[in-house]
C-alpha cells in the first residue's frame, strides 16, 4: 500500500509539473509564468515606482546622466557624443527590448522561430523581397564611415549591456508568454530596422496588378483608369515652379510594344504581406510671415500601424555638440523627427515606386540558369534557413540575378507556371547609409547643414520638411529615384536583356524642391510631389486630398499660433465628399427609395462633411461610394478572377464631373445601357441593406464603426494588451488621417522662437511593458486631439521640479 | 504547533529557494517539508498547501495593489478570458499551493515507504 501510495503521488507531482513546466497540455508555462518571484508578477510595475538609480557600464566614457519627467521622457546629458548613443541603447532596450527584437526578427524574416509554422510564408516572403540582402548593403556603408559606425557601435554596446544586466525574472512580459529569451543586439539589427522601414514606406507596389489590368482594359482604358494626375492635384512643389528640362530624356527600348504593352498572360499571383499604402503623413511649415511670433512653425504627423508598444519613443540628447529632442525610433541611435537649438525637421512619405519586378527564364528549376542577353547566366543562389519553433528548419533557395532576388516563382507561388519567375529591382537593395542623414540632422544649424544631411539618404524617398531660428523654411523631396522612360515599370518588365534596366538616379539637385517660398508656407500629405511640368516620369501611390484641406487652410492663415497647428492636424474636414456628395444626391433616384433608405440618404444630406466621431454620414458615404465604384469597375476590370486593383478615388469622381456618360458606367455584362443615375441609385440600395445591418449592431456611428484601435504588435494574439474603441474622428483623405488601426502615430508642433515652443503627443506611452502605467497614458490625450508641451531641459535644470528620476551612469 | 511552525518554515523555504531557483523550486520545498515535519499525510499536504499559497497569493495581491492592478486586469482577461485581477491572484496562489502540496505528499510517503520497510 505504502509503494502504490508513493507511486501514486510521484505520478500526481510529476503531472503537476509537467502540465505547469511545459507548454505541452497548455499553451503556457503556467507555473513559471504565474511564480510570483519569477514570472509575470515581476513585471507588475507600481504606481509608485523609483527609476532613480546610479549604473556602472563599462564603455562608459565620460560624464553622463539620464533625467526623466514624469512622462519617462528621458533626457540625456552626456559630455562624450558616444556615450549618448551608448545610454540610448541602453534605455531603448530598458524600455523596449521586446520590441526592438521582435520587429528586428520580422524585418529578417524570423518570425517562425517564435510563433512557429504560422509564420513560415511571411519570413519566406521577408528573406525573398531581400530584407536581409537589403541589410548587409546598408550595413557594410554604415560600418565605412566612422562616424556613423561609432556611433552605431556605441547604440549596439547599451543594448547589449543592458541584456547582459538583465535578470530572467525582469525579461519583458512578451518573452515570459512565448517562452523564449533575448539574444544580442547586433549592428546587422539596426540595420535591419532601417529596411523593415523602408519596407513600410517604399515597399507598396502595384506591378503585377498593373500588368493584368492594361491585359484586361488595353493601354487607352488603362491610361484613364490609372492616372495619378488628378485635376485638383496640390503638387507638394507649389504649382507655377519652373523645373529644368531633362538633359536627355530616355526612350523606350525597340521591343517596348510586343514585349512590354502587349503581354500574353495575366499573372495569377496572390502577394501576401503588402505594406499598408496608407503609410504616409502630413507635415507643413510656416514662415514667419504667417506666424502671429513672426518665427516659423514646423509640423508633422506620420501615418503608420498603431502599435503597442508604440513604434516611436520620446526623448532629448544633449552633447556638447548638440541638443535635440523629438522622437527616436528603438532601434537605430539619434532623433529621428524632432528639433534641436537651431532647425526642426520631419518628413512625410513620398510613394514613389521605386519598386519594378522582371520576369524571368530559368533555365530548369534549379534556377542556377537564367537567360539574359542572348545567354545562360549563373545566378547566385542564397539558401535561406527558416528556423521554425518546435518544428524542422525550412529551406528556401533563393535565386539573385541581375536585377537582385527572384521574390515570386512556382517554388514558393504554386499558382505560377515554369516561366513566371519575378526579379525584384529595388532602391531599398542599395547600399547606402541613412543613418548618417540623421546624425548629422541632430546637429544641423542651418539650412546647408540641413543639405549636406539628405544628401546621404537614397530610400525610402521622403518630402523633408525644414525650418530654422534664422527664418528659412525649406522642403526637399529626397532620395535615389529611378530615371524612368514614359511609363517604365508600371508593369511587369521583360527580364531577358539589358534594354528594360533602370539607367540610373535623377540627380539629387533635380529631386522637387522649394526654399522660401512667396507663399510663405510648403507642405506635403503623400501626393504628388510635382505637376505635369516636371520632366521626369513619377509614377507612385499619391494621395489626393488630404493635401487640397491643408493647402486652404494654409493659404489663408495669417498670424497663425500653435493652436491653429493642433487645430489643423486634428482637422476631421472631408473634401473628397465635399465633391462626390453633390453628384450622389443629384443622380439617386429617389422614387425608387423605400423610407429607410431616404431616412439614410438625408443624414448624407444634411451632413456638414466633418467625419466626426458621433456621424453617421461617413459611414453612409463611404458605403455608397464604395458599392458606386464595384458597379462601376466589377465588369471591366474581371475583378475576383484575377489580381487587379480598384482605380484611385479621384478618377471616378473626376470622370462624372466631366461627363456624367463615362464609358465604364455601364455594365458590360447586362445588354441594356446602365446610366448613373441607375448606378448610383442601385449603389445606395446596396449600401443601405449593409447599413441597416450596421445600425443593428450599433455600428452606425464614425467612430463606433471605426473602433480605432492601437494594436499590440501581437495583434490579435493579444487583444488584452491592445487598446480598443478609441472614439476619434477622421479617415482615408482627412488631415486626422486616423483609421481603424492606422494614422497619426505621432503628432508635433514646433514653433521656432528664441526659446522653442514645442508640443507632441504619440498614441502609446513610453514604456513597452504592459504592466506599466506608462504602457498607454499618452492615448487618452492622443485620442482627444490634445498635446503635451515638450520640455527642453537645460544644464540649469537639474533639479527642477519636473525632473522626477535621474539615472547616473559611470564607469566604475 | 508543529502544524504552523512547518507552514512558516515551509514558507520561508520556498521564499529563499525561490530567489536563486527557478519557479520549479517550491516543488523542491513542498518535498522538503515533507520529509522533514514529521506529520500525517493530510497535515502535510496542508501545511506545504498553505504556506505557498499564502506566500504567492499574499505576494501577487501586495504586487498588484501596488500596481493598481494594471497588469492583473491585463493578464487575467489575455490567460483566463475574464477581466478579474483577483482571479488570476487566486489563481496564482493555487498553483503555488497544489505544486508545494502535492510535493510534500511526496516526500511524505517516501519517508513513511522506507520507515516500515
Amino acid at each position: 500500500m505504502k509503494y502504490v501510495l508513493f507511486i501514486l503521488f510521484i505520478l500526481l507531482n510529476t503531472a503537476i509539473l509537467f502540465v505547469l513546466g511545459s507548454r505541452t497540455v497548455l499553451p503556457l508555462q503556467l507555473g513559471k509564468f504565474l511564480s510570483v518571484q519569477e514570472g509575470i508578477w515581476q513585471n507588475a510595475e507600481p504606481a509608485n515606482i523609483d527609476f532613480n538609480a546610479t549604473i556602472k557600464l563599462e564603455g562608459i566614457q565620460g560624464k553622463a546622466d539620464v533625467y526623466f519627467d514624469e512622462r519617462l521622457v528621458p533626457h540625456i546629458f552626456a559630455e562624450q557624443e558616444n556615450d549618448a548613443y551608448f545610454i540610448q541603447g541602453f534605455i531603448h532596450a530598458k524600455f523596449r527590448l521586446w520590441q526592438m527584437e521582435f520587429q528586428t526578427h520580422a524585418a529578417a524574416g524570423r518570425i517562425s522561430e517564435i510563433v512557429g509554422d504560422k509564420a513560415i510564408n511571411f519570413d519566406k516572403t521577408q528573406r525573398r523581397i531581400g530584407m536581409v540582402f537589403a541589410a548587409e548593403n546598408a550595413l557594410a556603408e554604415m560600418e565605412k564611415d566612422p562616424v556613423s559606425k561609432s556611433a552605431i557601435d556605441a547604440y549596439t554596446a547599451g543594448i547589449n549591456s543592458y541584456i547582459d544586466r538583465l535578470h530572467s525574472s525582469q525579461l519583458p512580459i512578451e518573452y515570459k508568454l512565448l517562452g523564449y529569451e533575448p539574444e544580442h543586439w547586433t549592428n546587422l539589427k539596426t540595420a535591419l530596422f532601417t529596411k523593415q522601414m523602408t519596407n513600410n514606406l517604399a515597399g507598396y507596389d502595384r506591378d503585377f496588378e498593373f500588368t493584368n489590368a492594361l491585359k484586361v482594359l488595353g493601354e487607352e482604358n488603362f491610361k484613364i483608369l490609372y492616372s495619378d494626375l488628378p485635376d485638383s492635384l496640390y503638387p507638394v512643389i507649389p504649382k507655377g515652379t519652373v523645373y529644368a528640362a531633362q538633359n536627355e530624356p530616355l526612350t523606350p527600348p525597340a521591343t517596348a510594344d510586343s514585349l512590354y504593352y502587349n503581354r500574353k498572360d495575366t499573372i495569377h499571383l496572390a502577394e501576401e504581406f503588402k505594406p499598408n499604402p496608407s503609410n504616409g503623413s502630413n507635415n507643413w511649415v510656416l514662415a514667419g510671415s504667417k506666424t502671429k511670433s513672426g518665427k516659423p512653425i514646423l509640423c508633422n504627423d506620420p501615418h503608420l500601424g498603431l502599435t503597442l508598444p508604440s513604434i516611436w519613443f520620446e526623448m532629448q540628447i544633449h552633447t556638447p555638440e548638440y541638443n535635440s529632442y523629438g522622437v527616436s525610433f528603438p532601434g537605430i541611435p539619434g532623433i529621428v523627427i524632432g528639433f534641436n537649438d537651431s532647425v526642426a525637421f520631419g518628413f512625410t512619405n513620398a510613394g514613389r515606386d521605386v519598386k519594378d519586378y522582371y520576369q524571368i527564364q530559368f533555365k530548369d528549376d534549379s534556377k542556377k540558369e537564367y537567360w539574359f542577353s542572348n545567354q545562360w547566366k549563373k545566378s547566385n543562389q542564397r539558401i535561406e534557413l527558416i528556423k521554425v519553433k518546435n518544428q524542422t528548419t525550412v529551406h528556401d533557395t533563393v535565386a539573385y540575378t541581375i536585377f537582385g532576388p527572384v521574390v515570386y516563382d512556382k517554388s514558393f507561388k504554386t499558382d505560377l507556371s515554369k516561366d513566371q519567375a519575378y526579379a525584384l529591382r529595388w532602391v531599398a537593395h542599395d547600399s547606402s547609409n541613412i543613418l548618417k542623414m540623421w546624425l548629422l540632422l541632430n546637429r544641423a544649424k542651418n539650412y546647408n547643414d540641413y543639405l549636406e544631411a539628405i544628401s546621404y539618404f537614397n530610400v525610402p524617398g521622403q518630402n523633408m520638411i525644414f525650418a530654422s531660428k534664422s527664418g528659412d523654411i525649406a522642403l526637399w523631396q529626397q532620395a535615389n529615384f529611378p530615371l524612368r522612360w514614359k511609363d517604365q515599370g508600371l508593369f511587369v518588365m521583360p527580364g531577358t536583356d539589358s534594354s528594360y534596366m533602370w539607367k540610373g538616379y535623377i540627380p539629387h539637385d533635380q529631386n522637387p524642391h522649394s526654399v522660401n517660398p512667396a507663399q510663405g508656407y510648403l507642405s506635403s500629405a503623400n501626393q504628388r510631389p510635382a505637376d505635369s511640368t516636371y520632366p521626369y516620369f513619377i509614377p507612385g501611390s499619391y494621395e489626393v486630398y488630404r493635401a487640397i484641406t491643408i493647402n486652404r487652410k494654409l493659404e489663408a492663415m495669417f498670424n497663425a499660433t500653435a493652436e491653429d497647428m493642433m487645430s489643423l492636424q486634428n482637422n476631421n474636414y472631408n473634401v473628397f465628399a465635399e465633391e462626390a456628395r453633390p453628384f450622389l444626391l443629384q443622380y439617386v433616384d429617389r422614387t425608387q427609395l423605400t423610407a429607410k433608405e431616404l431616412d439614410y440618404l438625408n443624414s448624407v444630406a444634411s451632413w456638414n462633411l466633418s467625419n466626426d466621431p458621433l456621424e453617421k454620414a461617413p459611414v453612409c458615404f463611404n458605403a455608397w461610394w464604395d458599392s458606386l465604384e464595384i458597379n462601376v469597375y466589377h465588369d471591366e476590370l474581371n475583378m475576383g478572377s484575377i489580381p487587379v486593383i480598384k482605380p484611385e478615388r479621384f478618377i471616378l469622381l473626376e470622370a462624372i464631373e466631366k461627363n456624367t456618360a463615362f464609358e465604364f458606367i455601364d455594365d458590360i455584362n447586362t445588354p441594356e445601357l446602365e446610366t448613373l443615375s441607375m448606378q448610383v441609385t442601385s449603389a445606395w440600395k446596396k449600401a443601405s441593406t449593409h447599413l441597416n445591418t450596421l445600425e443593428q449592431d450599433d455600428k452606425l456611428t464614425w467612430g463606433k464603426y471605426k473602433n480605432t484601435t492601437v494594436y499590440h504588435l501581437l495583434k490579435t494574439n493579444a487583444m488584452a494588451f491592445a487598446r480598443t474603441g478609441l472614439m476619434n474622428g477622421g479617415g482615408v483623405g482627412i488631415v486626422n488621417a486616423t483609421q481603424h488601426d492606422h494614422g497619426p502615430s505621432w503628432r508635433m508642433i514646433v514653433e521656432l522662437t528664441t526659446t522653442t515652443q514645442a508640443f507632441g503627443v504619440y498614441p502609446g506611452g513610453q514604456s513597452g511593458n504592459p504592466g506599466s502605467f506608462y504602457y498607454d497614458n499618452f492615448i487618452d490625450t492622443w485620442t482627444a486631439g490634445k498635446y503635451y508641451p515638450l520640455w527642453v531641459m537645460s544644464v540649469d535644470d537639474f533639479s527642477d521640479k519636473k525632473v522626477k528620476w535621474k539615472i547616473h551612469f559611470s564607469n566604475n | 504547533m508543529k502544524f504552523f511552525v512547518s507552514i512558516i518554515v515551509t514558507a520561508i523555504l520556498a521564499f529563499s529557494m525561490g530567489y536563486v531557483l527557478p519557479w520549479w523550486s517550491i516543488a523542491v520545498t513542498g518535498f522538503i517539508s515533507g520529509v522533514f515535519f514529521m506529520q500525517s499525510k493530510l497535515l502535510s499536504f496542508l501545511s506545504a498547501f498553505i504556506a505557498v499559497a499564502l506566500f504567492w497569493g499574499i505576494m501577487a495581491l501586495y504586487i498588484s495593489n501596488a500596481n493598481n492592478h494594471i497588469l492583473a486586469h491585463r493578464i487575467s482577461l489575455l490567460i483566463i478570458k475574464k477581466d478579474n485581477p483577483y482571479l488570476l491572484i487566486l489563481l496564482t496562489s493555487l498553483i503555488g499551493g497544489l505544486t508545494t502540496g502535492v510535493s510534500a505528499l511526496t516526500g511524505r510517503s517516501l519517508v513513511l515507504m522506507i520507515k516500515k520497510v
